[in-house]
């Protein structure tokens, strides 16, 4: 038995995340097949191919999966995991594994049902083939699970995970021909978020900015700051919900988790819901006017004082 | 257009969560209890919807012990028409109140179901894909916008990189995210007037489902706990030390 990886990716690149869930894909121990399923995706089938692990690629690259529609795509791996329709003890894999971003959680829940198992989400350990640990309440409580269904399907916490080595394999890819194209659903419009920084959850450093900035243009002084770093530019909910940045930067048990080297919190009290999304960072830096701000008590190093004079200052003392 | 609105009690959002000594689960004696704060922005956008003429009536339904009527009363009280307990045990698992909600959904022919993302409980982000899977209807997670109309529902979701609108045709499952909408607070007539609107009670059973896991709990424990570290006292000792002491940046 054999497990089944639903790669990330945006049709040209695969998604850094994708090289954590294989991780926990290989700490299962099981051979691995990699799905990608896009249009004009060959390119990440490419790289995918040549990941360390990876035994075998398999490709569904066709117009109707552009978007990677959850309608689409459950159907596409349903056919996959158990192509005679024999129920999931007959089931060709015995994990399925995405991502828990909002691509992977869309998709596996459906996965899971179509099957009639149920869903393992947000998987932050493998303890045994079937034991497992994942974060409940807000990540206020750790849960281990032992989970008896003959296919287990999960969705996994990149940041917990290692990232596998991206060179060194040389699987076999495997074209899929099936279309599924549900004619229920028609994907209008997409704004995505440009910038030239690192991606949030992938960044080696990243610096957040909440409520204490005031407004959206404050932010410039983080942006200027993370571009000498090599940074990504984060944001509580406060500051999310204030208005002052798009709610895509929100890193927070509702936003994003995130595990930097280094993450610099400025002007953020350090609510429970936003230190879910960012208490497993290597170093955690706080800067803060209020000295008894929760945010504190989790920071290594914690610097009390006026945001606007002291961001400033540690940029021109960054080389 | 009806609208099926599905909702949980959980733990009230404000509670600080405490693991048993035993380590057996967390503990939710004497604690304070409510609706889950997804599920009550699910709850104010029928609402919502039902004001602007667009559904014509609200039901609403939680399955669970007896308790969960307390939240059921709220959410008449928000301005939904009428609601259904399914009886269960406390905590069955995604794949069988999806189930449940498929039966229920198959029996009230709802144009649109409306639930909340997640559950701050179990935080498993599953039910309202599964049940559109057991449903073979399309759905819209996450969502920060609904339109009907003409038998569409134009809804906005927010996804990691930003935002993305998709067009379903109804009969259609949409979960809800935060920045949908803001809920209104339940005035006392209404509270008063809630307590006399219609509420029916199904058994799981009834409706032939059999409510089980194959996932069990084994143990809950406490987060690691990170411990304060220093406070610097300028710029240059926290360069100084993120430079020689952390060694994360050059």
């Amino acid at each position: 038995m054999s497990t089944l990886v639903l790669i990330e990716h945006d049709n040209k690149t695969l998604s850094p995340v994708s090289l954590n869930v294989l991780n926990a894909a290989k700490q299962i121990g099981k051979p691995i097949t990699a799905l990608v399923v896009g249009s004009d995706c060959a390119n990440v089938a490419d790289q995918v191919a040549k990941i360390a692990g990876v035994d075998l690629v398999l490709l569904a690259d066709n117009a109707a999966y552009e978007h990677q529609l959850a309608e689409n795509v459950s159907k596409l791996l349903l056919e996959q995991i158990d192509p005679d329709n024999k129920g999931a003890d007959a089931a060709r894999f015995s994990y399925v594994l995405a991502a828990s971003t909002t691509t992977g959680k869309n998709i596996l829940p459906r996965v899971a049902a179509l099957l009639g198992v149920n869903q393992l989400s947000d998987v932050m350990a493998i303890e045994s083939e079937s034991r497992f640990k994942r974060a409940i309440y807000a990540g206020n409580a750790i849960a281990t699970v032992e989970s008896s269904d003959a296919v287990k399907v999960m969705t996994i916490r990149g940041t917990a995970f290692d990232a596998i080595n991206a060179e060194g394999g040389a699987a076999l890819i495997e074209s899929l021909s099936n279309v599924h194209l549900s004619a229920d659903i028609e994907f209008v419009e997409e704004s995505l978020a440009v910038s030239e920084r690192p991606e949030l959850t992938a960044a080696t450093t990243v610096i957040s900015g909440g409520r204490g900035l005031g407004n959206g243009e404050n932010f410039n002084m983080l942006y200027s700051l993370a571009d000498k770093l090599g940074a990504a530019v984060g944001a509580s909910r406060a500051a999310v919900d204030a208005g002052f940045v798009p709610n895509d930067m929100q890193v927070g048990q509702t936003g994003k988790m995130v595990a930097p080297e280094l993450y610099i919190a400025v002007g953020i009290s350090g609510a429970i819901q936003h230190l879910a999304g960012m208490k497993d960072s290597k170093v955690i830096v706080a800067i803060n006017k209020d000295e008894e701000a929760p945010i504190f008590q989790v920071a290594d190093y914690g610097l009390v004082g006026d945001l606007f004079d002291l961001v400033p200052e540690l940029e021109g003392k960054i080389i | 257009m009806k609208i099926l609105v599905a909702v949980k009690r959980v733990i009230d959002y404000n509670v600080k969560v405490r693991v048993k000594a035993d380590q057996s689960n967390v503990d939710l004696n004497n604690v304070k209890m409510a609706l889950n704060p997804f599920c009550e922005i699910a709850v104010e956008e029928a609402v919502r919807l039902k004001e602007q003429g667009v559904a014509t009536e609200v039901v609403v339904v939680s399955i669970g012990s007896k308790s969960c009527q307390e939240q059921l009363r709220n959410a008449l009280a928000l301005g939904c028409d009428r609601a259904i307990q399914v009886e269960a045990e406390d905590g069955p698992d995604s794949l069988s109140v999806a189930r449940i909600l498929a039966k229920v959904a198959e029996a009230e022919t709802p144009g649109l179901i409306l639930l909340g993302k997640q559950a701050i409980d179990s935080d498993n982000n599953q039910t309202g894909q599964m049940l559109a899977a057991l449903l073979d209807r399309p759905q819209a997670t996450f969502a920060s916008e609904i339109k009907i109309e003409e038998g569409k529902a134009s809804v906005t979701r927010e996804i990691d990189g930003g935002l993305q609108t998709l067009k379903l045709t109804l009969p259609a499952v949409v979960t809800t995210d935060l920045r949908l909408n803001e809920p209104r607070f339940a005035s006392l007539p209404n509270i008063m007037k809630a307590k006399r609107k219609p509420l029916e009670v199904k058994s799981a059973d009834e409706l032939g489902v059999s409510v089980s896991s194959n996932i069990k709990l084994i143990s809950v424990e406490e987060p690691a706990q990170r411990q304060a570290g220093i406070k610097v006292s300028s710029v240059d000792e926290l360069v100084e030390k993120l430079r020689n002491e952390a060694k994360v940046i050059a």
